[in-house]
Order: structure tokens, then C-alpha cells, then sequence
């Protein structure tokens, strides 16, 4: 077996709260495994455990063969944790702040001296390098962050949420960063309240609620499962909406006419797209606007389980409570 | 962004024996805690501005009513400030533990190959430094209203002995409150809790004879009062009675006591964390 990831039966509560209700899955050496799921539905827990920083109640779970509660010194050096906020120290310079992580993960000084320029100069911090963390932006501390449990190479790395409350320019730059990362033999462990951060980055899903797995496969065969992607076209006033009705040639058509819009279910979006607008332009029907629309964590949990995440909502309470604590 | 994949660079963990790695770990730590204290200038002042504030107030509004037998009340209060200075010095372990509690980068830590109780010792040493300095700069203001020492450099070696040995047992005894409360103005008052009623009713500003009965057995056997009177004795020349050996032994056994019940609540603190 080649899986960096192992996790068997997972159960941990906090006095009567059942949070994982005996979890399984694993993750090929060198693949990105998303967890998704809302607030509250075991992420942390899950990362927490095999993180070693809490002990389960029962079954087992194994970072590179290694037990993570028996062999919890092993599996330490090998793994790097980026939890949902900034875990780094405010008061040191984003350099200190490396060397120091450099010197806890036991690099001789020369490998943290040079990792250290490394990661400063790969994310993009060497102007910053002798500045308190203070001073930092919200998604420089996510990658100073980032870059600190990086410092020793880990071979398994755990992202807890990585880009939740981050500005959508970060978050775009974050992507790019797990994506290189992704692409090296590191083994990731993401976890996600976003469908589509999951089917970006992932290589493999699986879908927690309430402490539970209730799905797990490819993107692909998570969304073939879930509905796919639908484009959602509004026809301009000046054109006739009924012809355009029957111009469209598609089995799953969904119309909303005082909103003059037509949606079409599509799998490979951009050609579909094309045809679409050719036919409607040999009809002469001119089109307002298009939209292409994902399939939501909420739209997942609707299929899966017949009652929405509320993620949007966790998401929003999140943000607040990451603002308290700063 | 240039090369993330150039990330591969493989780098090994170096191999030492435990007790290595436990006095590198806490050496990183402590050098990480004397650097905050450099640059948090606010929590540095607020510490020294009290003693020294307190030293003022007794030397000119209460120091002519005061009777402190043989010697001169500058002489007799410094002592008392001295020690004050140190345990409010020492405080600085409990609020700086819930911080790092907060801050969730004691998570981190923990999820290095490093040995987590470093972590408490490294707030200790930045007491030990943080309290030398802050003693340097009372002993100045002392001789400033009118202290004049009379140790000799063996008493100062003990002087500076003591100070040191009660910062140590005092900073372990502060970072189990430090452990016990939630948030970082519980850590200020709690400590405030322990450390005033400790310094007042105690020889640190006036001498107990005069205090009632109760006031006065229990002043008179408390650490606090050992230690400034032994402290008062080598800087001044006082009568130094039992103080002397009371105050060690006393340090001794609440850093014996803290020490393991520290390390004892943060295992248990950062393992049933939830979520």
C-alpha cells in the first residue's frame, strides 16, 4: 500500500457531543485529499488527530505508516499544520519567525538558514523578511504562515481551511501555492466548507457531516452525482423569448420567464457554450448576459442528505469570530 | 511567485539526546520570549512604573510618619518595593501564557517534534532576565530618594542570589494561574489577587509590629516578608533573624510544588481543548 494518509473508524466526542462518529478514508502518497463539509461537521477534529494534538476516542489513523497517538514523536516530523488562523508569533519578524520554526523542527542551522531564504524569497516576503508580524496584511500572515510549516519539508502537509476569510485576491494566490505544492510529492490534506476550492485543488473528496463520511470520490464523479454545472442565459428584451425556447437544442432546459432566463445543464461548459450562442444567432435572438453556475457545498448536501449545510452562514460567523480573536 | 515545486528540498532533523534537545528547545523559546519583551515596550513600562511609582508615593507621603527603628526609611522601603517589582515582574508568565494559549500558536508547537513543556521554562528565563534589569534600574531609583546601601559584594551575590531563586519560584507559581483562567484580563486581575494582599500585609512598607494581632502572625510567616527581610538585611545591614534561610527554603518548595503542577495542567489543558 502506498497511502501517507490511513485513518480507520475515527470517534472522538467532547462530553455528549459525538464529533466523529467512526471516519474512514485514506490518501495516496503524494495526492491532495479535500475534506468538505460545514461548520461543525469534524474537519478540525480530523486534522487535530492526525496532527497528533488530540488523542481519539477509538480507531486508528496513520501518517506514513506511523500511528499518530503511538508514534506521535514520528509522525511530528514529518508533518506541517496550517490551521484556520495565522498560528504564528506577532511580535517577531517574518525571518525569526522561520528560524525559529526551523530550530523546534531540529534543523541543523545552516538547513533552517538556508530554507529560511528559500521560502522567504518563494513566497514572496523577502521585502517584508525583517518586519514584525503585526505590520502584516491578512494573507501575508497566511503565507508566512504557510511557508513556517514548510520549513523542514515536510512530506504530509495539513491545510485546515486555509483560505477562509482571506479577500479573493489571496485566495487566488493561495490556490496557486497549494497547486505547486500539490504538483511536488508532498501529500496534502485540505479541509474546505467551499465545493469549488475542493474540486479545484483536490485529487479526491470526501464529504463529512456530523462527525460521518457521507461521500467520497473524484470531483468528477462528485459532481456527476451532485448535478453538474448549469449556464444560465438572459435573453435581451428586443428578441423573441419563445423562439429561443425552441432554438436551444437540450433535454434539460429550465425556464424562468419574467426573468427572462433559460438555464442549461452542461459538462464540458465552454463548447456547449459556443453552440449554444451559434444557434441563438442564426435565430437572431441577442443575449443579454451568460453565467456559468457551480455546484455549491449547499447543492451537495441537498443531494446527498436532503437539507442544505448553511455553509454561507457558518462561513459569514466564522469571519466573525476570527476578527474577535485578533 | 518562483518555483514552489524547488520546495522538495529535502532537509534531515539532526539527532541529540533528549536533555539537548529540551535545553535547545527552551533556549530558541526564551530568546523568542526576551524579544517580546523588547518590543512590547507597554507591558515593559506598565511593570516598572508601578514599583517605582509606589517607592515615590511611600518615600514622600508616608515616609516621615512611618518608624522603622534603626534605619532610614529609604533604607527599610526598597527592600519592599524591590520585591514587589519582582513578583509583579513575575506576572508577566500568566498573561503571556494565556496569549499564547489564545493565539492558537501553542497548537503549532505542538505539533512540532519539540518538547512542549519548553515552552513554560521559556516564559520563566524571560522573568529572569526581564526581573534583573528591572531590579538594576529600582536599585537606581533608590539611591536617587536616598537609598545607600551597605553590602558588601558577597551580600550582593546573595542579594542578587535570592532575587533570582524567588523570580524563578514565583514565575511557576504564576503560570499555573496562568493555566487556570480564560482570558488575558482574568490573568491581570488574578495575579493583582495574590500579588497586593501578599506585598501590603507584609514588612515591605512598614514594619508589622504595630499591625493587629491576626495581621501580624500571618505577615510575619508569609514568603514575602522572608525574603525582604533577608533582602533588607544584606542591602542594609537590618537584623536578618531566620529570613535568611526561611526564604530559601520557602522558594525551594513552591517552585517544587509549581513546577510539576504547571506541566501537569498544560498537558491537560492542551489536550481536551475542543475543537
Amino acid at each position: 500500500m502506498d497511502n501517507a494518509i490511513v485513518v480507520e473508524g475515527l470517534k472522538k466526542s467532547y462530553g455528549k457531543l459525538q464529533v466523529l462518529d467512526g471516519i474512514n478514508f485514506a490518501a495516496r502518497r503524494g495526492s491532495v485529499l479535500g475534506i468538505l463539509g460545514p461548520n461543525g461537521a469534524g474537519k478540525t477534529t480530523t486534522v487535530k488527530i492526525l496532527s497528533t494534538l488530540l488523542k481519539p476516542d477509538g480507531g486508528r489513523a496513520f501518517i506514513n505508516g506511523y500511528d499518530v497517538v503511538r508514534e506521535s514523536h514520528k509522525v511530528r516530523s514529518s508533518i506541517g499544520l496550517t490551521g484556520q488562523y495565522a498560528a504564528v508569533d506577532e511580535y517577531l519578524s517574518g525571518e525569526e519567525n522561520l528560524e525559529m520554526m526551523g530550530r523546534l523542527y531540529r534543523l541543523s542551522n545552516a538547513d533552517t538558514k538556508s530554507r529560511t531564504r528559500e521560502l522567504l524569497r518563494q513566497f514572496d516576503l523577502v521585502d517584508a523578511a525583517s518586519r514584525q508580524l503585526r505590520t502584516y496584511s491578512g494573507g501575508m500572515r497566511r503565507r508566512i504562515d504557510l511557508a513556517a510549516s514548510l520549513i523542514a519539508s515536510p512530506s504530509v502537509l495539513f491545510l485546515d481551511e486555509p483560505t477562509t476569510g482571506l479577500d479573493p485576491r489571496s485566495r487566488l494566490l493561495m490556490w496557486d501555492i497549494i497547486k505547486e505544492l500539490a504538483a511536488g510529492d508532498t501529500t496534502i490534506l485540505l479541509t474546505t466548507q467551499y465545493m469549488e476550492e475542493a474540486d479545484w485543488l483536490a485529487d479526491e473528496i470526501v464529504v463529512i457531516d456530523r462527525g460521518t463520511v457521507i461521500t467520497q470520490g473524484t470531483p468528477s464523479e462528485l459532481k456527476a452525482r451532485v448535478g453538474s454545472e448549469y449556464l444560465e442565459l438572459i435573453i435581451a428584451e428586443g428578441s423573441d423569448f419563445e423562439t429561443a425556447e425552441n432554438v436551444i437544442m437540450c433535454d434539460e432546459l429550465y425556464i424562468d420567464r419574467p426573468r427572462r432566463s433559460i438555464s442549461v445543464a452542461t459538462r464540458n461548459g465552454v463548447r456547449e457554450l459556443k453552440e449554444i450562442l451559434d444557434c441563438l444567432e442564426k435565430a437572431r435572438i441577442e443575449v443579454e448576459s451568460v453565467s456559468l453556475h457551480r455546484p455549491t457545498l449547499d447543492d451537495v448536501f441537498l443531494t446527498l442528505t436532503g437539507r442544505t449545510a448553511t455553509a454561507e452562514n457558518d462561513h459569514g460567523q466564522t469571519e466573525k469570530k476570527e476578527k474577535a480573536k485578533q | 511567485m518562483n518555483q514552489i515545486s524547488a520546495l522538495v528540498t529535502k532537509v534531515t532533523p539532526e539527532r541529540h539526546s533528549a536533555i539537548y534537545w529540551f535545553l535547545s528547545d527552551s533556549w530558541v523559546l526564551t530568546r523568542r520570549s526576551i524579544k517580546h519583551i523588547t518590543r512590547n515596550l507597554d507591558q515593559l513600562l506598565s511593570l516598572i512604573l508601578m514599583p517605582i511609582m509606589f517607592l515615590i508615593l511611600f518615600r514622600y507621603v508616608f515616609g516621615g510618619a512611618i518608624d522603622t527603628g534603626g534605619t532610614t526609611y529609604p533604607n527599610f522601603l526598597l527592600a519592599g518595593v524591590l520585591v514587589e517589582s519582582l513578583a509583579f515582574g513575575s506576572s508577566n508568565t500568566t498573561v503571556n501564557i494565556v496569549l499564547d494559549l489564545k493565539r492558537g500558536i501553542v497548537d503549532r508547537f505542538r505539533s512540532l517534534p519539540m518538547n512542549s513543556s519548553a515552552l513554560l521554562s521559556s516564559h520563566v528565563m524571560a522573568d529572569l532576565f526581564r526581573n534583573t534589569i528591572s531590579s538594576l534600574i529600582m536599585l537606581a531609583a533608590g539611591f536617587v530618594v536616598g537609598f545607600r546601601p551597605t553590602a558588601d559584594p558577597l551580600e550582593w551575590v546573595m542579594v542578587f542570589g535570592l532575587l533570582l531563586l524567588f523570580t524563578f519560584a514565583m514565575s511557576w507559581f504564576c503560570a499555573i494561574l496562568g493555566l487556570l483562567v480564560k482570558s488575558v484580563e482574568a490573568a491581570q486581575w488574578i495575579s493583582f489577587l495574590f500579588i497586593m494582599p501578599l506585598t501590603f500585609a507584609s514588612s515591605a512598607f512598614v514594619p508589622t509590629d504595630d499591625m493587629p494581632t491576626a495581621l501580624r502572625i500571618f505577615a510575619d510567616n508569609q514568603p514575602f516578608t522572608h525574603v525582604i527581610e533577608a533582602m533588607r538585611a544584606w542591602l542594609v545591614g537590618t537584623p536578618i533573624g531566620n529570613a535568611g534561610w526561611l526564604s530559601v527554603v520557602w522558594c525551594v518548595a513552591i517552585t517544587l510544588v509549581s513546577m510539576p503542577a504547571a506541566a501537569w495542567l498544560f498537558r491537560r489543558q492542551t489536550q481536551i481543548s475542543p475543537v
